[in-house]
Formats: C-alpha cells, sequence, structure tokens
C-alpha cells in the first residue's frame, strides 16, 4: 500500500491529516504531573525494554563485531584483547543511556520553554495512531526534517507526551563538547557518531551493530536525519545514505520481516537559528556548541517564534517498496554476520529511497503565508506597496494551493489581517514605513565600511531567503520548465524536445540545490507541463509548449523565483573563467568566490546577494564537478581545482540564455 | 550408455547372475546366514497394494477407507478403523481447538461428492498398436475411469479439493498397466518407444509436487505406469549387509519383511506407509531416522533403471567409487522424467536392540533452535529429533485421547502445573521437541543423557516419553486430519525447506538463527498475504524443524486456513504458498529439502540451479529420452 502512495503519479489532492496542538492542554494543566505521569508506551511484539547495559553487551559479544576485531587484530598485529577494548570504548563514547527520570526533566523543561517559545505546536494525530500501530508491527526508524536543535527533542517530547515508545537518537558528535548537556540529550535517548570514519573499520562495525541490535529487537525506534545535519538554507538537503543502508540491512538479510520508514515533518514558523544561519552561510563560523553558548541563548526565550508543525508521515515500508527491486536470495551466499559493501542493485535502492523520503518529507511541511511574502518581497528588494503586497500574495496563495501546497492560511481572518500579523511576527526581517513593505537591514551602530554595510544586507536577505526556500519545493519544477521557456526562446513559441534538452540541463545543474531523485528528469517534466497546463499558464498543441496570455504573470513569478540561482551559478562560473588562478585549491575556493562577488556588488555590477553564501557555492561547484567542468587533483595535502574554462563559460553562457543547450552540450564533449 | 542389443546383453549377463546367486543360496540354505533371494515372479504378491488400490484406499482423500476422523454425534472427534494407535478412540479436545483456531464450526459441514462421477472423466484415448501389442505379453492392464483417475493425482490440496468437488478433469491417464519385474518394464518401455506412447511412472501416489498431473497439452496416449506389484524382497545380502529389492515396494512393506528377517532399512519418510522404493529414489527422499541411516542417497549402493535408451545400471557394487560423475546422481530425483527404477539395492541393518521415545519441553521456539544446533554441532542428533512450535504442540494437545485412569489424568495435570507455574512457562510460548533414541540399551540411556544434558542449558525440560511418542504419531495421523477439515471448510497444506543455522549471537538470550527468521517471516508473509486475499479467518501457520544437519536444518510448515467466504479457496491457498516460497528462496531457504520439484516448483528451477544447471539436465534428458515418452515434464 504504502509503496503504492510513493510511487503513483504524485496526487495534486494529496489528502492530508487535521492537527492539534499540544500545548493548549499544557497551558490548561499542571506541567509537572505531566511529567510525572504513568508512561507506559506499547512496544514492538511486546518485547521487554532492554536496559542500556545488557544492550552494549549483546554488541560487544555479536558475532559481526567479534569477525571485525579478529580482522583489524590480523591486519594490525594488535591482539584482539586490546581490539575488543578499543571496541568498548567506541562503544561506550556512542551509546545512549536512555533513563526515564531524565526524559521527564525535559518534559517538564521544555513544555516551559515551549510555552514562552510557541504559539502552537501541532501534531496530526492520525499519524501519531498510524505510527502507534506501526510500532507494534514491525521496528520503526523516524525520519525527521532537519531544520532546528530543537528537532530532536521536540521529537522526544510529542512521543513522550502521546505515550510512545521513545527513541534512540543518532546525534552528531559535537553535541558532546556540551558537557552536560551532551550527557543529558545522551540519558534522554540520543546516541553519538563522529562526523566522520570513513576508512575506521572497528568504528564501523560497533556502530552498525549498535543500531542493527536495537532495530533487529525492537527495543525502540530508531530516529536520525536523513539529511546528515541542519540545513542553514531551510530547503531539504541531498539525503546521507550510511544509516540508511544500516536500518534496511536487516530487512534484506531475512533478520525482520519488514522495516517501517516515517517521514516526520517539522515546520518552524520561524527559526530559532534564523540569522545564526545566514551568518554561518556568510562565512561567520558557527559558535563552537558550548553549554555557556547555550545560555547566552536565553535571549531568544523572550522573543515570539509562532508555532510548530510537526506531521508525521504514513509510514513506508521497506517490504513493499523493494518488492521487485531487490532480489533478497543474492544474500543468501554470504555468511550474515561478515561485513559487506552493499550490492549495486541494493546502493541504489537504498539512495532512490533516501529521495523519495525527503520529497515525502518535503510534501507535508506546514507553510505559512509569510513563506509566499518573502518569495515576493526577494523579487522585490527595494521594497514594494503594502496593498500590492496583499494583492499579490493572495494571487499566489492560489497558485501555490492549485500545486498542492500544504498552506496553513487561517480560514476566518481577513487577508489584510494575516498579512499584517505575519509581518509582526517577522519584524526582524521586514518592516512598512508608511505603506510600503521592505527588507529590515540591521543598524550597527558607529560608521560601517561599505562591506559590513553589504554584509549586514545579506544577512537579512540570506534570512528571508530562508523562508523563500520553503516553498521552493512546490513550484521548482514548474519553474524550471519557466525557466527553460525563458531561456530557449525570446519567441513566444517553443518546440519541447528542444524545452526538454533546456530543462533536463538546468534539473541536472541543480541537482545539488533541490531535492531531485535520480532518474526522473522524464517524470518531472511531465509533472511540471501538467501543473503549468493546469493552472493555464501555458498550453500545449502537439509538439510546442506555448505562454498562454493569462500565464505571464506565472511565469515571470517563476523567473524570478528562480533567478537569484542563476545568477548565483553564473557568477561562479565567471569567477572560475575570468578570476581563478593556476593552483585553486579547494579550501580557497569559497572565500574567492566570496570576494569576486563582493567586487562585483560594489562595483554595483551584481544585485544578487544570495550568491555570497556558501551553500550555494558550494552546490555550484559540486554541479560542475559532476559535470566534468571542474576536476579535483590532489597535489601533496591540498585538493587542486582544474579549471576547464571553454567548458565552465558554455555553462555560464547557457545560464544567461546566450547558447542553446545542445550546442553547449557538444561544446562540453 | 547401453544401446538395445547392450542392454538385452546386460540383462542376460543379470539373469545368469542371478541364477548363480540363488544357487548359491540353494546350498546356504540350513547355513541360516548368507544370503536369502527370490527370483521374479516366484511367489505370489504378497504386498499391501492391490492393483484396485480404490478397494482399500480412499479414491478422494488419504489412506486407508476404513480409516478417518469425523465428529459424532456429541460433537465428539474419534478417528475409525483398527489399524493406528489412535483408532477406535475419543479425542475429547480435537473439536474446541477446531473450532478455535479456525473459527470453523461442526455445524457448518463442506462434504465431498460421495462417489467418482464417470462421466467427468474424459474418455480413454488409446494407442490400438500399443494395446495389441502389450496384450501379447500378458502384462496386465485397465482403461477403466476408476483405475485412470487414481493415478492422474497425488495429495496436493488442489488435486484433492478437485476430487471431493466432483470437478471434470482435464487431463488423466489413458491406461493403467501393471508390470511385475523388471523385464515387464523393458518390454512396455520398448514398446512404449515403438508405438510414441507417454509413460508416467507411478509409485506409492503420495507425491505433493503436481508430479503425477498428465500434462494437459500432452496428445499422445498416456499410460500410467504402476510399479505396485513389483514388490518383492529379492534377496538379502548379510555379508554386506545389502537387500535387493524391487523398486514398487512400499516402505511399510519393506520393513515389514526386511523385520521377519531381522533387518531394517532404517529410511521411515512420513509417508511410507504408501510411498514406495523408486519413489523414494526418483525424489531424494529424506527418512525420519536419517541421523542414524541416512537419506536415500546413503542408502541406496546400486539402482536399476529402465529408459528409453536402454537399462542404466552399474557393473559393481563397491561402497564407493571415483568413476566421474555418480549416475546415480542423475536418476535420484529425476522424478520419472528419465525412466523407471525397476530394482534396487540399499544398505539394511540389524534392527536396533532398544527403541526409546523422549521429548523436551523450551520455553520457547528460539531456545529449542538453539538446543537442536547444538546437538548437531556436537554431531549427538539422536536417530530422530523434531522441533515442533507452539501451535504444533497445543495442536498435539487437541488430539490427546480419552484418558482411561483417573491416575495418568493426575500425573498429566501435575506435569503441567510443574512446567507452567512452576517453571514460569509461558503455554503459549512453549515448544516440544521430540526425540527418538535407537541402538544397543546402554549406549541408548548415555546417548539420551547427553542430549538431555545440552537442553538443560538451553532451559529444556524432559517430558517423557509419552509426548515424544505421540508426536511422531501425528505424523501419521496428519494427513487424515486434513481430509477432516475439508469437511468443514478448512483447506490444510504443508510445505518444506532446508536452510542453514546462522547463528548470529552467542548470547542465550539473544540468538539470530537463519531458521528462525526464516520460520517467522514465513508465518508472517503467509498472514499478511491471507489478510490481502480476503481470507476471513486467521489462518493456522506452523512449523517445525525436522531433520538437523551440520550446517543447517529442515523446516516443515503447515499452513491452514477456513475458506468461508472465498469464491475459489484453492486458487487463494496456491497464490499464499507461492508467496510462502518466494519468501522461503528470499530468507536463504531451498526450493526443496524432499518433496521435490514437480510441476509445482519449476518455475523457480532456473534460480536455484542456475540456468547452465537446468540446461545441464535438460542435456541428459535429451539423451536418455529423446522422444520424452517418459512426458510427466517435471522439473525441467
Amino acid at each position: 500500500m504504502a509503496s503504492k502512495t510513493l510511487y503513483s503519479q504524485r496526487d495534486p489532492m494529496l489528502k492530508r491529516d487535521c492537527f492539534e496542538d499540544i500545548l493548549e492542554e499544557r497551558r490548561n494543566s499542571s506541567d509537572l504531573k505531566y511529567a510525572l505521569r504513568c508512561y507506559a508506551p506499547v512496544l514492538y511484539k511486546g518485547v521487554t525494554p532492554c536496559k542500556a547495559n545488557m544492550l552494549k553487551n549483546i554488541v560487544l559479544q555479536s558475532d559481526q563485531l567479534h569477525y571485525v576485531i579478529n580482522q583489524v587484530s590480523q591486519e594490525s598485529g594488535e591482539a584482539p584483547d586490546i581490539i575488543q577494548e578499543e571496541a568498548s570504548v567506541i562503544l561506550e563514547e556512542m551509546a545512549h543511556r536512555l533513563q526515564i527520570s531524565t526524559v521527564r526533566c525535559f518534559a517538564f523543561a521544555l513544555s516551559k520553554a515551549f510555552k514562552t517559545l510557541f504559539q502552537h505546536v501541532c501534531v496530526n494525530e492520525e499519524g501519531i495512531q498510524r505510527l502507534q500501530q506501526a510500532i507494534q508491527e514491525h521496528p520503526v526508524v523516524l525520519l525527521p526534517s532537519h531544520r532546528s536543535y530543537m528537532d530532536f527533542l521536540l521529537m522526544s517530547y510529542i512521543l513522550y507526551t502521546y505515550d510512545l515508545a521513545l527513541p534512540v537518537i543518532a546525534a552528531g558528535m559535537d553535541f558532546m563538547g556540551m558537557k552536560f548537556v551532551g550527557e543529558m540529550l545522551r540519558m534522554s535517548g540520543a546516541f553519538f557518531i563522529r562526523r566522520s570514519f570513513g576508512g575506521d573499520k572497528l568504528y564501523w562495525a560497533v556502530f552498525s551493530e549498535y543500531v542493527k541490535t536495537m532495530l533487529r529487537n525492537g527495543f525502540a525506534p530508531i530516529e536520525f536525519f536523513l539529511e546528515g545535519t541542519r540545513s542553514r538554507t531551510c530547503k531539504s538537503l541531498t539525503p546521507k545514505l550510511g544509516l540508511l543502508n544500516i536500518v534496511i540491512e536487516p530487512f534484506f538479510k531475512g533478520e525482520v520481516f519488514d522495516v517501517n520508514l516515517v517521514p516526520v515533518s517539522i515546520s518552524y514558523e520561524r527559526i530559532l537559528e534564523e540569522s545564526l544561519y545566514a551568518r554561518e552561510l556568510l562565512g561567520v563560523p558557527k559558535p563552537k556548541e558550548s553549554t555557556s553558548g547555550l545560555l547566552k541563548a536565553r535571549r531568544i526565550l523572550s522573543e515570539d517564534y509562532g508555532s510548530i508543525h510537526v506531521y508525521f508521515g504514513q509510514p513506508v515500508s521497506v517490504r513493499s517498496l523493494a518488492q521487485g527491486k531487490v532480489n533478497r536470495s543474492t544474500y543468501n551466499l554470504f555468511p550474515r554476520h561478515i561485513p559487506r559493501k552493499p550490492m549495486e542493485e541494493t546502493q541504489s535502492f537504498v539512495n532512490d529511497t533516501a529521495y523519495r523520503i525527503v520529497r515525502l518529507q518535503e510534501d507535508n511541511m506546514v507553510l505559512k503565508p509569510w513563506v509566499l511574502m518573502a518569495s515576493l518581497l526577494l523579487q522585490n528588494l527595494e521594497g514594494l506597496e503594502l496593498s500590492v503586497l496583499t494583492e499579490q500574495t493572495v494571487w499566489l496563495r492560489g497558485l501555490a494551493l492549485s500545486y498542492a501546497a500544504f498552506l496553513d492560511w487561517p480560514d476566518q481572518a481577513p487577508t489584510a489581517k494575516v498579512v499584517s500579523s505575519s509581518l509582526a511576527l517577522h519584524r526582524g526581517l521586514a518592516c512598512v514605513s508608511g505603506d510600503r513593505v521592505s527588507l529590515v537591514v540591521g543598524e550597527p551602530l558607529g560608521p560601517v565600511t561599505p562591506e559590513e554595510a553589504l554584509f549586514n544586507r545579506a544577512v537579512s536577505v540570506l534570512s528571508c531567503a530562508s523562508y523563500r526556500n520553503q516553498v521552493l519545493h512546490v513550484f521548482l519544477r514548474p519553474a524550471m520548465l519557466a525557466v527553460a521557456m525563458h531561456t530557449a526562446a525570446s519567441s513566444k513559441k517553443s518546440e519541447w524536445p528542444g524545452l526538454y534538452n533546456c530543462f533536463s540541463f538546468l534539473w541536472d545543474m541543480f541537482s545539488n540545490d533541490f531535492i531531485l531523485c535520480p532518474g526522473d528528469t522524464v517524470q518531472d517534466f511531465e509533472e511540471a507541463c501538467y501543473l503549468l497546463v493546469k493552472t493555464g499558464a501555458v498550453q500545449m498543441p502537439q509538439q510546442d509548449i506555448v505562454m498562454t496570455d493569462i500565464g505571464q504573470p506565472t511565469l515571470s513569478f517563476f523567473n524570478g523565483l528562480l533567478e537569484p540561482f542563476l545568477q548565483g551559478y553564473q557568477v561562479v562560473c565567471r569567477y572560475l573563467c575570468e578570476e581563478a588562478s593556476e593552483g585553486l585549491t579547494e579550501k580557497q575556493y569559497i572565500p574567492a568566490v566570496r570576494s569576486f562577488a563582493v567586487k562585483l556588488i560594489l562595483a554595483g555590477n551584481l544585485r544578487c546577494y544570495e550568491v555570497l553564501s556558501s551553500d550555494m557555492q558550494k552546490n555550484a561547484l559540486a554541479a560542475l564537478l559532476r559535470m566534468d567542468a571542474v576536476r579535483k587533483v590532489k597535489v601533496a595535502d591540498q585538493v587542486t581545482l582544474i579549471v576547464n574554462k571553454m567548458a565552465v563559460n558554455s555553462i555560464d553562457d547557457i545560464l544567461g540564455g546566450k547558447l542553446p543547450t545542445q550546442k553547449a552540450l557538444l561544446a562540453r564533449l | 550408455m547401453a544401446s538395445d542389443s547392450n542392454s538385452s546383453e546386460s540383462q542376460r549377463i543379470a539373469q545368469q547372475r542371478l541364477r548363480i546367486i540363488a544357487g548359491h543360496l540353494q546350498k546356504h540354505k540350513d547355513d541360516d546366514s548368507g544370503t536369502i533371494a527370490t527370483e521374479c515372479k516366484a511367489e505370489a504378491n504378497k504386498g499391501t497394494v492391490p492393483r484396485k488400490r480404490q478397494e482399500i484406499m480412499k479414491w478422494n482423500g488419504w489412506g486407508y477407507s476404513d480409516s478417518k476422523f469425523l465428529f459424532n454425534k456429541k460433537g465428539q472427534a474419534e478417528f475409525t478403523g483398527k489399524r493406528y494407535r489412535l483408532s477406535g478412540m475419543v479425542l475429547p479436545s480435537l473439536q474446541d481447538w477446531f473450532e478455535n483456531t479456525f473459527g470453523a464450526s461442526v455445524n457448518h459441514k463442506s462434504p465431498a461428492t460421495p462417489a467418482l462421477n464417470a462421466s467427468a472423466v474424459p474418455p480413454a484415448s488409446l494407442n490400438e498398436a500399443f494395446v495389441e501389442d502389450l496384450k501379447a505379453t500378458g502384462i496386465p492392464f485397465s482403461h477403466e475411469a476408476e483405475d485412470r483417475v487414481f493415478r492422474a493425482h497425488g495429495h496436493c490440496l488442489h488435486e484433492i479439493f478437485a476430487l471431493r468437488e466432483g470437478k471434470k478433469f482435464e487431463r488423466v491417464p489413458d491406461m493403467v498397466v501393471w508390470p511385475n519385474c523388471h523385464n515387464d518394464v523393458v518390454k512396455i518401455v520398448e514398446l512404449a518407444c515403438k508405438h510414441n506412447v507417454c509413460l508416467i511412472p507411478y509409485g506409492g501416489g503420495t507425491s505433493v509436487t503436481s508430479a503425477l498431473e498428465c500434462p494437459p497439452e500432452e496428445t499422445r496416449c498416456i499410460v500410467s505406469l504402476d510399479t505396485s506389484q513389483m514388490n518383492r524382497i529379492l534377496w538379502i545380502d548379510e555379508k554386506n549387509l545389502v537387500a535387493h529389492v524391487e523398486a514398487g515396494i512400499i516402505g511399510q512393506d519393506l520393513e515389514r519383511l526386511l523385520n521377519e528377517s531381522g533387518y531394517c532399512t532404517g529410511h521411515e519418510p512420513d509417508s511410507m506407509e504408501f510411498s514406495s522404493l523408486g519413489g523414494w529414489v526418483a525424489t531424494r527422499a529424506s527418512g525420519m531416522k536419517k541421523n542414524v541411516y541416512g537419506n536415500i542417497e546413503d542408502l541406496v549402493i546400486h539402482l536399476k533403471v529402465v529408459t528409453p535408451r536402454g537399462v542404466i545400471e552399474k557393473s559393481c557394487q563397491g561402497p564407493r567409487m571415483s568413476t566421474g560423475p555418480d549416475i546415480h546422481h542423475f536418476i535420484l530425483g529425476s522424478e520419472g522424467t528419465l525412466g523407471v527404477v525397476t530394482e534396487v539395492t540399499m544398505k539394511i541393518r540389524p534392527i536396533p536392540e532398544y527403541q526409546k521415545y523422549g521429548s523436551v519441553v523450551f520455553p520457547n521456539f528460539e531456545a529449542g533452535v538453539a538446543c537442536l544446533r547444538e546437538v548437531a554441532k556436537q554431531r549427538c542428533a539422536p536417530a530422530s529429533i523434531r522441533l515442533m512450535d507452539n501451535e504444533q504442540f497445543q495442536f498435539g494437545h487437541a488430539l490427546k485421547p480419552q484418558v482411561s485412569s483417573i491416575f495418568t489424568n493426575f500425573v498429566e495435570g501435575l506435569k503441567k502445573f510443574y512446567i507452567t507455574k512452576f517453571k514460569g512457562f509461558d503455554p503459549h510460548q512453549l515448544v516440544v521437541a521430540t526425540l527418538l533414541f535407537e541402538g544397543d540399551r546402554e549406549r541408548v540411556l548415555q546417548h539420551e543423557k547427553q542430549v538431555y544434558d545440552i537442553a538443560a542449558t538451553f532451559g529444556g525440560l524432559a517430558a517423557g516419553e509419552d509426548n515424544g511418542q505421540r508426536g511422531y504419531i501425528l505424523t501419521f495421523v496428519i494427513a487424515y486430519l486434513r481430509d477432516l477439515g475439508m469437511d468443514y471448510y478448512v483447506v490444510a497444506e504443508s510445505f518444506e525447506t532446508s536452510v542453514p543455522w546462522d547463528s548470529l549471537c552467542f548470547s542465550l538470550l539473544l540468538s539470530f538463527f537463519r531458521v528462525l527468521d526464516l520460520c517467522r517471516n514465513v508465518k508472517e508473509r503467509i498472514n499478511r498475504e491471507c489478510k490481502e486475499r480476503g481470507v476471513q479467518f486467521q489462518p493456522l501457520t506452523s512449523c517445525r524443524v525436522t531433520q538437523t544437519y551440520d550446517a543447517g536444518a529442515c523446516v516443515y510448515f503447515y499452513f491452514a486456513f477456513n475458506y468461508r467466504g472465498l469464491a475459489d479457496p484453492v486458487h487463494t491457498y496456491e497464490r499464499v504458498e507461492h508467496a510462502a516460497r518466494e519468501e522461503i528462496l528470499a530468507n536463504g531457504g531451498s526450493l526443496s529439502h524432499h518433496h521435490g520439484v514437480g510441476k509445482l516448483r519449476k518455475e523457480w528451477m532456473k534460480e536455484s540451479i542456475s540456468s547452465l544447471g537446468v540446461g545441464m539436465l535438460q542435456s541428459v534428458k535429451d539423451y536418455v529420452d529423446p522422444d520424452n515418452i517418459f512426458g510427466n515434464r517435471n522439473l525441467l
């Protein structure tokens, strides 16, 4: 069933559940009582919960781990005992120590904090019911989106509230830096993994066996972030596959009948880390996680962060997904305790699954009116009339709804009220002076250099962009088609094979910036055509795609929506062609592009601030590497970038609409 | 291989050798030792199976006509007849179990058609020339509808269901022949080749793989070659401990006759009451006591097989040979596609001095499997060791006959109390292993202790001889029980596989065996498929580990459900079994441990043995039987 919903043509009238505010009850009854109430969740097939220590013992005694220990011992010449000891240390560092008392402390403290920070915390109860059912039947993996540090505390808080089994959560080791908090998190179910351990066989073995042991026995739902890290831009990130591979493998090996993946979409009306992220993207390193830093963050407690929506999606059965895609019997000829690289077939299945889960997360992200307003403001950086903004927001709302956006628009309130309350909540980002709405630029104290002014402006643009980004997944495919129509021909009419080439070029180019499932180009193109036709923006007589008269606003909005990305990528191309020196290293790349862009902006030759974002710079580089326009060469300890200037130049030209796609593709070859 | 002239030459030599041996025998007759031989057709047939099988066996169900389960007027279950230990007994708890397990009711009957409707049987299309030539040989044959229908099926669910429903038959054999000895078979095969007639060998008729089904596309005359009258022990060689036996003999006759001389083969498949020696060879059968005696491939010393190209046999009876790939292995498991096995020389053993049943109760299936694995590892498995899951344990309990004395009832009660209350076993989790020890008394007792000691380390408690023996009785009556189920809207079937142990953890508390994973996943798959296919009642899925090997185990599944409300229960059943088999293969189980492939599982052969492997088998078939005389289309 799950597979059908996942693979069927995306239904524009997605049925979604209703929300319930869990803070409401908290505001009306004692938090202490709530924190101390009876908590008795149902577990997977009624297993008895396993004490953290016993779990460690099981892992340390497992055949899988012993195999790797012996292997490492033979390779390194160390005695197995010593390696075993090492494994035990790794496990000690990693393992969670879930304690219900700590969870209760958190339940109490978070109740207090949430009530001051947020207006509502809304959860879809039907999703909770589905989850409860799923937990009893099969091992469950919770896959929330990741936008804030709050995410996993929030998840545990919700599960505790609904009397569901508390998850164990894969967290990055950086949390451990916060001494006290780190341990608190550990006791509320977090386990810590190093950010990179590529070559460390032993570490990998301990880690994967730890996760698998929990999964196989169904001791607790496992929770991790497919995106790997918090998205600083509020766009979903390309999924990481390591952990997903680990949790799916027990199914392939027949150790469990099925594994249920539950996508969870957590949307914040206002993100706590909003301007922090913008600064980070602009190259101010993020403050190291420390307890004192967290205390300083108390300042945030005095502000209003609107509401949070948490949507628990339909559990996705790995068994139904894998049906006909992976031949499980290929696992039969190998002892199950010997670690093995996943086969190609499996790898592509896991990759595909990861993308689809992230798309499911996107689909169920709740969008606030402000998201639409931010998209409009970014296309009018000099500001616009309040009445115009209101009118356009209403128009955009209609468009978004017809594209199946999950929009949380207050039903009864008049539009003007909706717009003004959004502006009020985000007064740090936009202000109304007279009847003009424009972006707020933080007023620094004392005299400022032009660079500092530019930097301030960029912070507010990037913060604003992080809201626009939330709606991109709704418009992305038709918008790319709109850009393709714009680039491919200045005339009104164009043949679709040419358009498809252009679309697929953009698709390929932007596939690091957006969630585009590998191999779905054609399907995405069809979806884009379908949506544009549906809203009357284009017509498709035979071989052509023709813009209609009423299509003009839609298409030009879409062009404006992707404009920053097109410009940003072009700036990167131009930098690589014009400025980049011979031995440009990977490390130098980001600061160098940044200062190139700063120069352009100050000289008045560029109005796009988003190119200053290191995220965009990285994605552009990744795209160029993928297209072989740039190569990485390792010289000594440095990674150098070798630029194929011709290729980069022609990519720049296509993005700028100066060159048709096909010619450029030839030029690349 | 042997051309026709060669084969008759070798036959002549064989006959001569037989005479010489017989001569020797005459000399030593009074010595009380040496070899005992019988010559072809020398004595009257004393086998259990008559030519007209329907005279003693059910035409539309399992086993003897006089033995069946029924619910009497009081609603209590009874087993009729006099043949079995359960015969004539009342089973007071069966009704409750039956109704509770399946949601069935003794008031909802689904009776079978009482008699064969001859008009539902397609008329025999005879090859007149063949019939003429056959008449001349004097070999008995028949083309009566009842004889033909009896040989048109095995005991798959769909076959029995169709018989009970009185469905029209698509294709049945056109005639039945009863050869009396090897030479008769040679003649029949020669005539079949001459007249291009399709031959389907028929032994005990206990196939559960659709192997006996006539291919509907077969246009030639189909002749069922019933080997039941070739049922003599031709000689016993006590020096080498081998017996030379005609392949049509059925298991119970073979054991009985050998027992008369103080020997046994020890080969006891669950179907041994009816299945034949030739059938065992043709399907690679496995016996319950293989731990002591070996499977059929370990027991066979020499085979004589009549094929369209002539007779295959080896030149000597050396216990092992390095003469290229063993040609016996082309025959073992060939499922009647290459020829007819007519005579087999197989190992025999003196009857064991002492036999003892036993049983062990474990708190759960996991502990039981872990124990069986350990027993296999230490290579100390008793003649038979089987582990029933909880469902089967409860099923076994439902088959307890009315207890005559209050005292035994009291003792049983005490035992139950001890296990569930004192030892804290959950009656809905506990499982039982049944054991059978054989050998000289002292060794058996010693062996028993060793096994019970191992069991104890896995939390197992000895649970008495009775429980053990009852477990083995169950295997003989379970097929009769299916007929009872079908009288009340319940369909049932069994299937088997073999799978590596693959234990994953050292810890006693937590063990991950591929065996366990397979059992759990297959059961869950069945439950899920049933639900998806609209089965209204919770199905019964049960499994047991019936054999242990160094590297794995044989697992046997029972699967039954109440089909009320389903339009086509057989189709539903088949889809579920198909899904279950796919699940087995995906979990590292084999296509079959001993039932064979037949036509039921042909579709997975390529996947199982690779297309090259199928090609190798095909080329043997093409060489041995180029005109597809043995046209049952099994296997390939």
